[in-house]
């Protein structure tokens, strides 16, 4: 079988068990090629200069945008914005969407399982607004029943913004079926994807998703490049969230003419060599194929769910069924505080997340003051999970709980 | 790095056993201290008469080294004069900066089990919180 690890630098030049991917990715050789030959063939103000280098920037620029557009499958290029991850995402349509549009009457609805930079700028919005923020509460398997979907979704339900994979417990979430009933009520609907796009394929159209939102470096590009989606019609209707440089059209001394889609939500220079990056890391998902990177974190998860089932006090959160994890998987270990488990780890050479993971609502929601994580990527190992699960044994005895 | 043997006995023994962590009824000084980042969160109770510490204990949830560290400290301050907890207080901070001699080492007594902190900054947060707390009660006093 192919050891992806030889297409990562960084996870061949150590022994680290790295199994902090939903944190943040390891990047290809590819993409750091991509970032490095931009600035040493293409490096000029994109949209600019009008001479052959600057003219090249912006191509590579604007071909990188293209490449997300096939990525998530939109319709137009014009429908895709470069921010710096998916937090600046969701905060532009808070600002310019949610304080444009939100009443005092409105709701908002999200679930109580968001990450908290899908669930601050909703509660900023609601603030200066007067719009209600409603929380769709989970299971502690994680899932939602359908009744109670249908319940919170009424039509003053003006804007749900929604994780489409729980950063925590690693389920799906029925964005779908919450989709439609939005619409059906006239709302519209943001899909934070940040957690779904490393691990399956995403398509906005066929969610009929208005608004979705991802970060560069979770799927294997670089750090400080993110996506925003938004349906044309929308972002069209949106004033700018930050003004200055390269959104405009014409500027005169009582006011200015903003740029067309999509420069009018990028102001300032742009991050055109870590898009081009992660252009790369998108052709090297492509290359290694859905299929094969489903098929290897599902077997991963798989072995690291029956292996930490095995060992005395771990408790996973979520799913008791491996295939609801994606590659996620939270725990405690009884008696145990998830940073003394994450420090033991890190000992033995094992990188794990151990905290709130910036979801404290949902941690309170399933009675957990904190947790230690787990998150797979295809190019892991069972050795990487060995070594992990050998730590984990071990931990209860080094904290002095017995053999 | 060095948590196989910075986790010893002293740590892992406050930790699981701690001798203060309960309620202080009589306490006249309560203050919470908290690490955002890492969820540590602890109330620290002192009753303190004429100037000395006659009792003192804590409540709440944390890791190995916020919890130990904070038993550890009641141990050495119950009985000790306000100025006498502070100085303990100052040499423990410089225990953790790295920074002091080992007499003053010796002085701190069982809180020199955690002197490896100084080489885990991500751990620093916690073993300073029950100290940090104590010090801004003392010194509002």
């Amino acid at each position: 079988m192919r050891n992806y690890k030889e297409d990562f630098p960084l996870l061949m030049d150590t022994d680290l068990a790295y199994l902090d991917n939903a944190a943040t990715a390891q990047r290809p050789q590819a993409v750091l090629d991509a970032v490095q030959d931009f600035y040493l063939k293409s490096n000029a103000n994109p949209l600019r200069g009008l001479y052959d280098l600057a003219v090249d920037a912006t191509d590579r620029y604007e071909a990188a945008r293209d490449r997300v557009r096939r990525f998530i499958n939109a319709e137009k290029t014009e429908e895709i914005i470069f921010t710096r991850n998916t937090t600046e995402s969701i905060n532009l349509v808070a600002y310019s969407w949610g304080l444009t549009n939100l009443k005092p009457c409105d709701e908002i609805l999200i679930t109580i399982a968001e990450h908290h930079s899908n669930l601050l700028p909703w509660q900023m919005a609601a603030r200066q607004t007067g719009a209600t923020l409603k929380y769709l509460d989970c299971e502690p398997d994680g899932s939602y029943p359908p009744e109670r979907i249908a319940e919170m979704i009424t039509p003053q339900t003006k804007l749900a913004a929604i994780g489409h994979v729980s950063n925590v417990l690693g389920c799906v979430n029925p964005v779908e079926d919450i989709i439609s009933r939005v619409h059906a009520n006239g709302g519209i609907v943001l899909v934070d994807a940040a957690q779904s796009t490393p691990h399956m394929s995403v398509d906005v159209q066929s969610l009929d998703a208005d608004f979705l939102a991802f970060s560069g470096h979770k799927v294997y590009g670089p750090m400080g490049i993110g996506v925003l989606y938004g349906k044309e019609h929308l972002l069209k209707e949106m004033p700018p969230f930050l003004s200055g440089g390269e959104m405009i059209s014409y500027v005169r001394r009582d006011g200015a003419v903003y740029a067309e889609l999509p420069h009018k939500f990028e102001a300032g220079t742009v991050n055109a060599a870590d898009a081009v990056g992660l252009s790369a890391a998108l052709d090297y998902i492509e290359e290694i194929g859905w299929d094969t990177i489903q098929k290897r974190e599902e077997e991963l998860t798989k072995y690291a769910f029956e292996g930490m089932m095995a060992v005395k006090g771990v408790h996973i959160l979520g799913s008791t069924d491996y295939r609801q994890h994606h590659g996620i998987l939270s725990f405690t270990l009884d008696q145990v505080h998830p940073h003394d488990i994450a420090a033991i780890l890190a000992d033995d050479h094992v990188a794990v997340r151990a905290g709130h993971h910036c979801a404290q609502p949902l941690l309170t929601h399933l009675g957990v003051r904190s947790s230690a994580r787990v998150s797979l990527a295809f190019y892991n190992t069972k050795e990487d999970i060995d070594r992990f699960l050998n730590s984990l044994e071990s931990i209860r005895r080094k904290m002095g709980l017995g053999e | 790095m060095a948590n196989n043997t910075f986790y010893n006995e002293i740590l892992t023994d406050h930790n699981l056993h701690p001798y203060h962590k309960e309620r202080l009824q009589d306490a006249n000084l309560v203050l919470e201290g908290i690490n955002p980042s890492c969820g540590d969160d602890i109330i620290l109770q002192l009753k303190v008469e004429d100037g000395v510490i006659v009792d003192g204990t804590f409540e709440g949830d944390g890791c190995a080294i916020s919890q130990a560290s904070v038993d550890i400290m009641l141990d050495m301050v119950v009985g000790r004069t306000k100025e006498e907890a502070l100085h303990i207080a100052e040499l423990f901070h410089k225990m953790i900066e790295g920074s002091a001699s080992e007499e003053e080492i010796e002085e701190l007594e069982e809180a020199g089990a955690l002197r490896d902190i100084s080489h885990m900054p991500a751990r620093v947060k916690c073993a300073v919180l029950g100290w940090n707390t104590m010090k801004e009660m003392l010194e509002k006093v």
